[in-house]
């Protein structure tokens, strides 16, 4: 599968003057849910443009949580969040654990349903949808239904149902932890060529040491119970990264230091 | 002396081919097993009568209800008509209310709790106790019967539809909420698709309910009633001990309703094979 990556002359330079200051902060941020549970406990987090960014941890340890507290899915009990402009009106796409596609829509009604509800009509989606699908490499899929589809193609139009709106912003939940060795490290090599091609800013849920390290620009490690973070990790491995890269000392290096930093924040 | 209860037979592998659900001989089995059982009771039901000389008005052997059915044909068939067009208005009723009701439950919760439990009152108080009320209260017979016929078929469509309604996934939703979907979108794009299979399903049960609403609402009616009705033939072939008759009537009752089945059966092949858990084809 190869991929065809078009630079969109909106997005595309990175030099250009744009707003300063991060794109996400979040202040003071407590969430507790009904329960009584503290999924976080006065986090504070600052996503700069362009960064791409992993929230690691153990399960409970609320990076889930802080994800959709971005996505603006759930609130804040209290503190204070800024996203990026406009957002929830597609300035911020969402990848879930699972692809999450409507089982009776083809691929092309499934990417073209967050234009959809923005009131764009069929025709007029027909240009990003195609483009969207591009970008994973489906483009002859249009028409399949998701049930045709394997594992790794079932989550590649899920991203391409988050690119569609151009989003400045990218939210993924663990997005490749259902699938298999093989084509996740296909897709984590895919995502980084359209990130580096499209200059967005990604946050990325995972609680794969190695796969955070092969990707981010940078790591925070949190900790459970109750939800915090413990550690903010720069990670600065040389562009691009790929199979050498995966195998090379440095790579090594780079997962024991963060894998420590896990331990600590696990208290063992 | 099975042929006029082939249509018994070959009806089912006829509707169950549109469905293409199993290939070669899964298929054959299917037409074979049934026939080959159809066969064995009719021979053995023939076989007892003559063997017994049971009289006709006891138990009249398949030859015979099969000569009554096509002799009394003339009689039987714009009955039948007529217990089709009860079943069917107060299928159409049931699918009309059943899923309006399901609706306004689905968008308030104090429409539900005020109403469902009517719903669910209806649904547990025989028929049979309540259509001599109806027949009273209502003066146009065929309005009573298809009234009676619809209480029976409505609770399975309203259950499940709203089953159905509440069934969307739970990150789909999120989704939705991400994009800012209106409350309209959400029905129409996501929780109308979801409730579908549920629907049909509370559908193909409807179907037939709405088929022994009928005959009992006819049964209750007798002579008060629409007076032409199948089951109406069939109290009144019992009256007269024309017991080849009984068994022709029901031998209908019984087709239509397989009928009804196999018609929402294919029906729910035909929305549901692209996409629906329920219609895939599995590889042995």
């Amino acid at each position: 599968m190869s991929l065809a990556v078009a630079p969109r002359a909106d997005t595309d330079q990175r030099g250009r003057a744009e707003p300063s200051g991060p794109l996400v902060r979040l202040e003071g941020v407590t969430k507790i849910f009904a329960n009584g549970t503290v999924a976080l406990a006065g986090l504070d987090l600052a996503i700069g443009r362009h960064e791409f960014v992993s929230l690691l941890g153990p399960s409970g340890c609320g990076k889930s949580t802080a994800l959709r507290l971005i996505a603006g899915l759930a609130r804040p009990t209290s503190g204070r969040i800024r996203g990026p402009e406009g957002a929830a009106r597609g300035a911020a796409g969402f990848v879930f654990q699972e692809p999450t596609l409507m089982p009776w829509a083809t691929v092309f009604d499934n990417v073209w349903l967050p234009l959809r509800l923005q009131g764009i009509g069929r025709r007029q989606a027909e240009g990003p949808v195609a483009e969207a699908l591009a970008m994973v490499g489906l483009a002859e899929f249009a028409r399949a239904y998701p049930r045709e589809l394997s594992g790794g193609m079932k989550m590649r139009v899920s991203i391409a149902r988050a690119l569609v709106t151009r989003p400045s912003l990218l939210l993924m939940d663990e997005p490749f932890a259902a699938l298999d060795e093989i084509t996740r490290l296909k897709l984590n090599d895919e995502l980084l060529a359209l990130w580096r091609a499209q200059s967005w800013t990604v946050v990325f849920v995972t609680h794969s040491v190695y796969e955070s390290v092969y990707l981010s620009t940078r790591i925070v490690v949190m900790a459970p119970r109750p939800g915090r973070v413990v550690a903010d990790l720069p990670i600065e491995a040389p562009w691009p990264r790929d199979e050498a890269f995966r195998t090379s000392p440095a790579y090594n290096a780079l997962c024991r230091r963060v894998s420590a930093e896990l331990h600590r924040a696990m208290g063992s | 002396m099975a042929s006029a209860l082939e249509p018994a037979t070959t009806s089912l592998p006829a509707a169950a081919a549109p469905a293409e659900r199993a290939p070669g001989d899964d298929r054959l089995a299917r037409i074979l097993a049934p026939a080959l059982i159809a066969v064995l009771v009719v021979a053995g039901w023939e076989a007892i009568v003559r063997l017994n000389e049971i009289p006709h008005y006891i138990l009249p052997g398949p030859s015979l209800v099969a000569r009554e059915l096509v002799e009394s044909w003339p009689i039987l068939w714009p009955s039948l008509l007529i217990t089709v067009k009860i079943a069917g208005l107060a299928l159409l009723a049931a699918v009309v209310g059943g899923v309006g009701l399901a609706l306004l439950c689905s968008i308030s919760k104090w429409i539900e709790l005020s109403l469902f439990p009517y719903a669910v009152v209806l649904q547990v108080t025989p028929v049979v106790s309540i259509a001599p009320l109806i027949l009273i209260y209502v003066d146009e017979p065929l309005t009573a019967v298809v009234l009676c016929a619809w209480i029976v078929a409505f609770f399975p469509i309203l259950s499940n539809t709203m089953l159905g309604l509440a069934s969307a996934d739970h990150n789909l939703r999120d989704l939705f909420e991400l994009y800012g979907a209106s409350r309209w979108q959400q029905l129409l794009l996501l929780r109308l698709p979801t409730a579908l299979p549920y629907f049909l399903g509370g559908l193909r049960i409807a179907g037939g309910l709405a088929l022994i609403g009928a005959v009992v609402a006819e049964y209750v009616a007798g002579t008060a009633g629409t007076g032409t009705g199948l089951a109406f033939r069939v109290l009144e072939a019992q009256y007269r001990l024309n017991i080849p008759r009984m068994f022709a009537g029901l031998l209908l009752l019984a087709l239509t309703g397989v009928a009804i089945y196999l018609l929402f059966g294919a029906l729910s092949h035909l929305l549901l094979h692209r996409w629906h858990e329920s219609a895939l084809r599995r590889e042995p």
